[in-house]
């Protein structure tokens, strides 16, 4: 290996860094200038949790945590408002459940056949289709779910329930797991890809069929990174605000398991509420940043139990 | 032990043990080439499901908004009164407007923070542990929580420039750098490391060989990390939502003043009652579809064709 260092008899037999030993000013302002950008990154989190902060201890000020997180009614522009942040909560979970329902089976399906049947002509095809899907801007999809998978799926399944209301948060489940399906069915790809071929090569040696190989041997080396798949589409579909918006409605908090009418979510009160002109400093205006603050640390929670199941499946076949 | 001394009764028990073990395997092969069909059919169902989502999606758009597709949808502004003859184009020009400061701003930001983690930052460092762990984190992050970011720190609070194009632009940067940064250091990783090596034994500092021999190769990558993140950000219409976007604006746009874009009009038009407005909202949609799907189809060939490019030096 060639040393960087242009030092007489420098580093005999010790493995110095390729750097210059002569450090120049302009690589150090590059440097410190790279840096910023980088740092950056930390700058904005902390401008997401100091922005939160305030409002949040304001509002709380004015409405005890106890009541704002088990209260059942969520009635905050009423003119005796209510607090109770647990029915958009259950709102937002009924949205998890059912794009989950619809995304795990997908996504997974997917993954399993792109990384073990695709032959590779066909992935080339698929894999970009599915990226194109991921792609579509999420009101269109909000559009799309309002205006055709609602009427579809009341024709569908009539005895689900009354459909009386134009929004159903079951119909939104659906959009939102559609949208999801493309980052589970990525991630697991990539996750029972990084399984080193040996392991498959095996079992075929021992006689097991690809079905075989693909659920019992793939799939469960496989696991952690499939699960950081799930998690991570779970903390999307928490986040999801346009076609929560659109097709569960945004109008109407009720803590209701009813999977054909609408139902407000998080998301849908922080973008319905919020739209231009609240005056600064009023309990409406403190009362989104409570909401977003609760937001923030769901899905940070579930983000970080992500990015610890990728390093799992990641250091394991390195 | 000769190799010709094999005793008789070893060669029948080996032949047994291969007639059982084949008997066994075949046995089995043929009970599960069934389940084995009826597992890729289940595949093949759901796979199905995705693309014949996003396939019907886009035939329903032409077939809503298809008939109002013409130049007045470009050319004519918003009306509340005649739907039939409203336009996107403040929306189109507001849209133009915050995607071309998102683009000033991730370009190099995004690439720039990427330089730092992939070539410069050493990973025993705790910040540099901090600074990775947290753009993971930020790519998690809802869209809307930037939104409010964007309202009480761009639009009002420290920065408070208002309900404008630009604080559009900042918010939704925000939103798209982690990202670029994910893309670009992937690019960068792939470079291989015999070319900046090469550089650097031969005298080149690190921001040379940086600048000359790593991103040249690194572009496409880079570029493709930014198409996307371009394509999302024209797509986004939540953040917006609270920095303002909601206008109803007749006039043509600007940097600095109020503002709305594409998808938030689209939204806008589609809570109207009328027939006319849901016509109108679906052309939106088509434009939209049409813009952004461009975009990601040149970045998906773009990855692909420099993918396969590499491979064959």
């Amino acid at each position: 290996m060639t040393r960087g260092s242009d030092e007489p008899g420098a580093g005999v037999g010790t493995r110095r860094p390729l750097v210059p030993s002569g450090s120049r000013y302009g690589e150090t302002v590059i440097r410190g200038l790279l840096f910023l950008c980088a740092a950056l990154s930390v700058v904005i989190t902390m401008g997401i949790v100091l922005s939160m902060i305030g409002p949040t201890i304001s509002f709380l000020g004015q409405v005890p945590i106890g009541e704002f997180l088990t209260g059942t009614t969520w009635a905050p522009s009423f003119a005796t408002p209510s607090f109770g942040v647990l029915p958009i909560v259950v709102g937002t979970g009924i949205i998890l459940v059912v794009s989950l329902t619809v995304a795990i089976p997908v996504g997974l399906l997917s993954a399993i056949y792109l990384s073990e049947y695709a032959s590779p002509k066909v992935r080339r095809v698929i894999k970009p289709a599915l990226e194109v899907l991921e792609g579509i801007p999420t009101v269109a999809i909000g559009l799309f779910a309002f205006w055709f998978l609602h009427p579809l799926i009341k024709n569908l399944f009539p005895f689900l329930g009354d459909w009386r209301s134009p929004f159903s948060v079951g119909v939104a489940g659906v959009a939102v797991g559609l949208l999801i399906v493309p980052l589970v069915a990525s991630i697991a790809d990539d996750a029972m890809r990084a399984v080193p071929r040996a392991l498959r090569e095996g079992a075929y040696a021992l006689g097991s069929g690809k079905l075989a190989v693909s659920l019992r041997v793939v799939f469960p080396a496989a696991i952690s990174g499939i699960v950081a798949a799930i998690v991570l589409a779970g903390s999307r579909a928490v986040g999801e605000t346009m076609v929560v918006l659109i097709a569960a409605g945004a109008g109407n908090p009720r803590l209701s398991f009813d999977l054909t009418e609408g139902v407000q979510t998080m998301t849908a009160y922080i973008a319905g509420r919020a739209t231009g002109d609240i005056p600064v400093g009023t309990l409406a205006y403190d009362t989104l940043f409570a909401v977003g603050t609760l937001l923030f640390t769901a899905t940070l929670i579930l983000n970080t139990i992500a990015i610890r199941f990728v390093r799992r499946f990641r250091e394991l076949y390195d | 032990m000769p190799p010709t001394a094999t005793p008789r009764r070893v060669r029948r028990a080996a032949e047994g043990a291969r007639s059982a073990t084949m008997a066994a395997l075949t046995a089995r092969t043929r009970r599960g080439r069934a389940t084995s069909t009826a597992f890729l059919g289940i595949m093949l169902v759901g796979l199905s499901f995705a693309l014949v989502g996003l396939l019907s999606l886009i035939v329903f758009m032409f077939v809503e908004g298809g008939g109002r597709l013409s130049w007045t949808l470009l050319t004519e502004g918003p009306s509340t009164i005649n739907p039939g003859g409203a336009g996107y184009r403040p929306a189109i020009l507001g849209t133009l407007w915050v995607i071309s400061g998102v683009i000033m701003l991730i370009v190099p930001l995004g690439v720039g923070s990427a330089i730092y983690l992939e070539r410069y930052a050493s990973k025993d460092r705790w910040w540099n542990r901090l600074i990775e762990l947290n753009i993971q984190n930020l790519a998690g992050v809802p869209s809307i929580v930037f939104g409010i970011l964007g309202l009480a720190f761009v639009a009002r609070g420290p920065l408070g420039l208002g309900f404008v194009a630009i604080a559009g632009s900042i918010t939704v940067a925000m939103l798209v750098l982690p990202t670029v940064i994910l893309a670009a250091r992937e690019a960068i990783k792939a470079v291989p490391s015999s070319i900046s090596d090469g550089a650097m034994a031969l005298g080149a500092t690190q921001w040379q060989t940086t600048r000359r021999q790593v991103l040249p190769i690194a572009l496409p990558g880079i570029l493709t990390g930014v198409i996307l993140a371009v394509a999302r950000a024209i797509g986004e219409a939540a953040p917006l939502l609270l920095v303002g976007a909601v206008n109803f604006i007749t006039f043509d746009p600007t940097f600095t003043s109020r503002y709305t874009t594409l998808p938030v009009l689209i939204y806008n038009y589609s809570t109207r009652p009328q027939e006319e407005f849901r016509v109108l909202a679906a052309a939106g949609v088509i434009i939209m579809l049409v813009l952004v799907l461009a975009m990601n189809s040149v970045a998906v060939w773009l990855r692909n064709h420099f993918e396969t490019k590499y491979r064959e030096h």
